[in-house]
């Protein structure tokens, strides 16, 4: 700004040196005052809610004993098996929906849209309800063996159509019909280039895709159906409606019983907290093993949280 | 779609003719990209296909591994007609999965490179061998660090993709090509896509790959390079070849006006 040949400019009243052999000046960064009092307000608050929580009528020193009584651990691994099931269901019945949705044959993408429209429509409650009441227009389910005259199955409907079952169709069905949108989403995410390069060193269509195609399209679905997952255990619990002992079930059955009505569903909060962390956890790994190609050597949890933690929240400039 | 061949099989009775394309057809929607393309490649012979975009050199191109399905016309590669089963005389259309098996014999190299951003430079190369031609890994390993070698790239093996510059992941396209041993290599814009400064080093390794004996068929804008290795120049323009012959004559001195108003914009 000054012209070269000046040795001064005035600031504030002082001369200043800008030959470039004086030493730099001082940099003064600025306070973030807003900061600070946000910080100090939202701990407050904090602070009083747990004054107000703590002197609740609740007996605090029941729960641990309550999280393994036997009724609550039945719940909690039934709706674990019930989450992992439907889930897994959905991602194969998803996948095939999704392929089909992305097909050339009409009939095919027809039926998909059909299928993804019906069941992503309905309330998974009122479709649950629908299963678990099936003997009432099938008496009885069978699958005959054609020309035998024999049954793979032949069963009373009213015997077939478990809690479980109607539950499981519920969820999984509803669930296929995200994982076929979370899936086609993924599949037209991979550049049309792959399928080409994949078909120029001779690759079969299954090949093209079980090599090429879905793993790069795992970037794109793992995270969603992830999200999808912790959902579905905690969507488990719309089961208690029919009577399956899952967590909210359980906690009820023991509640009407003892009485401890807080401390048993704080007991079941517990259970959903740490199962929704241990699928958080292995989501985390999952998207890290198909994320590898651009996997940054600092990026791990660990240096992560590491990292993070070294930044002091306060740092005056940062950013 | 195809007549029933009378007389001798084309391709098949000259053993010196690689690829041979016979009247192809192409029209996407009303728009007519190949409107009667013949093109006769002799085996070791690089030959370039030159014309403005929108010529039909690419659609050509890709019609020869049926990236693209031709509408009309035969395509035959060694004596074998891409996309069909010769039976009876008759051209019997096939599975996709017959047409990735001739697929294999024939590498194809993008513009935009198109490797595998999931897998290293190396497993790039070893993907084909091992999947498609169903050679052990430890034998494709061996052979791709020799591909990648001769590419200049031997260092960059367990690197993944995209910490490469264009014209090294154009450079390991050519080496997983190569490792499927084709008798036939299509080139398509393979320099298109990069920075100037990098183009020489992916046409070094063309040119020596020529220089070695491959056929190839390259679709380019590189004047130089179609004038210093082609063996055989096809200028097309609206779907159709209208010029062709060694460099000397289809660049030298064309005999067409087109040709002649097309090279004078790429060399200005």
């Amino acid at each position: 700004m000054a012209d070269r040949g000046a040795t001064a400019v005035r600031g504030a009243g002082t001369a200043v040196d800008l030959t470039g052999d004086g030493a730099l000046l001082p940099q003064v960064r600025i306070r973030r005052w807003g900061r600070w009092v946000a910080a100090v307000v939202v701990a407050a608050v904090l602070v009083l809610l747990l004054v107000a929580v703590s002197r609740g009528d609740i007996d605090y020193a029941s729960i641990p004993d309550l999280l393994t009584q036997s009724v609550i651990l039945t719940g909690l691994v039934n709706t674990i098996v019930l989450a992992v099931i439907a889930q897994g269901g959905a991602i194969v019945l998803g996948t095939i929906v999704a392929l089909m949705r992305t097909s050339e044959n009409p009939v095919l993408r027809a039926v998909s849209w059909l299928y993804i429209w019906v069941f992503r429509g309905l309330p998974v409650l009122l479709q649950i309800l629908l299963w678990y009441n099936i003997a009432l227009v099938f008496p009885t389910i069978s699958i005959p063996v054609p020309f035998t005259g024999a049954y793979l199955l032949n069963e009373p409907a009213n015997a077939l159509m478990t809690g479980f079952l109607a539950a499981l169709l519920g969820l999984g069905l509803n669930e296929s019909a995200y994982m076929a949108e979370i899936v086609r989403a993924g599949l037209t995410s991979v550049d049309r280039g792959q399928t080409e390069a994949a078909k120029s060193i001779g690759m079969g269509p299954r090949k093209v895709l079980t090599r090429v195609v879905l793993p790069q399209a795992m970037r794109v679905i793992i995270p969603p159906t992830g999200n999808d997952f912790i959902n579905m255990l905690k969507g488990t619990s719309i089961a208690s409606v029919i009577g399956f002992t899952e967590l909210i079930h359980a906690a009820t059955n023991l509640s009407s019983r003892s009485l401890a009505v807080m401390e048993t569903l704080l007991a079941v909060a517990v259970w959903y907290m740490v199962v929704v962390s241990v699928a958080n956890v292995g989501q985390y790994f999952l998207e890290r093993h198909y994320g590898a190609a651009h996997r940054d050597p600092s990026s791990g949890l660990w240096s992560r949280i590491g990292g993070s933690l070294k930044v002091p929240p306060f740092a005056r400039g940062q950013r | 779609m195809s007549a029933p061949v009378t007389g001798p099989v084309p391709g098949a009775v000259e053993p010196e003719v690689l690829v041979r394309a016979r009247q192809l057809r192409k029209h996407y929607g009303s728009l007519e990209v190949l409107r009667g393309v013949d093109l006769t490649v002799r085996r070791g012979e690089v030959v370039v296909l030159l014309g403005a975009s929108g010529a039909g050199k690419s659609t050509l191109l890709r019609c020869l591994n049926h990236l693209e399905a031709a509408d009309g016309g035969e395509i035959w590669v060694d004596g074998v007609p891409i996309g069909f089963r010769l039976a009876d005389g008759k051209l019997h259309e096939l599975p996709e999965r017959g047409i990735a098996r001739q697929r294999a014999g024939i590498g194809m190299v993008f513009q935009r490179f198109n490797l595998f951003p999931h897998r290293t430079v190396l497993d790039n190369v070893v993907e084909g061998p091992v999947q498609v031609l169903g050679v052990s890994r430890k034998e494709a390993v061996a052979r791709a660090r020799e591909l990648l070698a001769r590419v200049g790239l031997a260092e960059k093996v367990d690197a993944y993709p995209d910490r490469l510059s264009g014209g090294q992941q154009q450079r390991v396209a050519i080496a997983r090509a190569l490792a499927m041993r084709p008798k036939l290599l299509l080139f398509d814009e393979p320099t298109s896509a990069l920075d100037p400064e990098l183009v020489g080093e992916v046409l070094a390794v063309m040119t020596e790959l020529a220089r070695e004996g491959m056929t190839m068929i390259v679709v380019t804008h590189e004047i130089a390079f179609a004038r210093e290795v082609a063996d055989h120049v096809v200028f097309m323009d609206g779907g159709v070849v209208v010029e062709e012959g060694p460099p000397e004559a289809v660049i030298g001195a064309p005999q067409h006006e087109r040709t002649r108003s097309f090279l004078a914009r790429v060399t200005s």
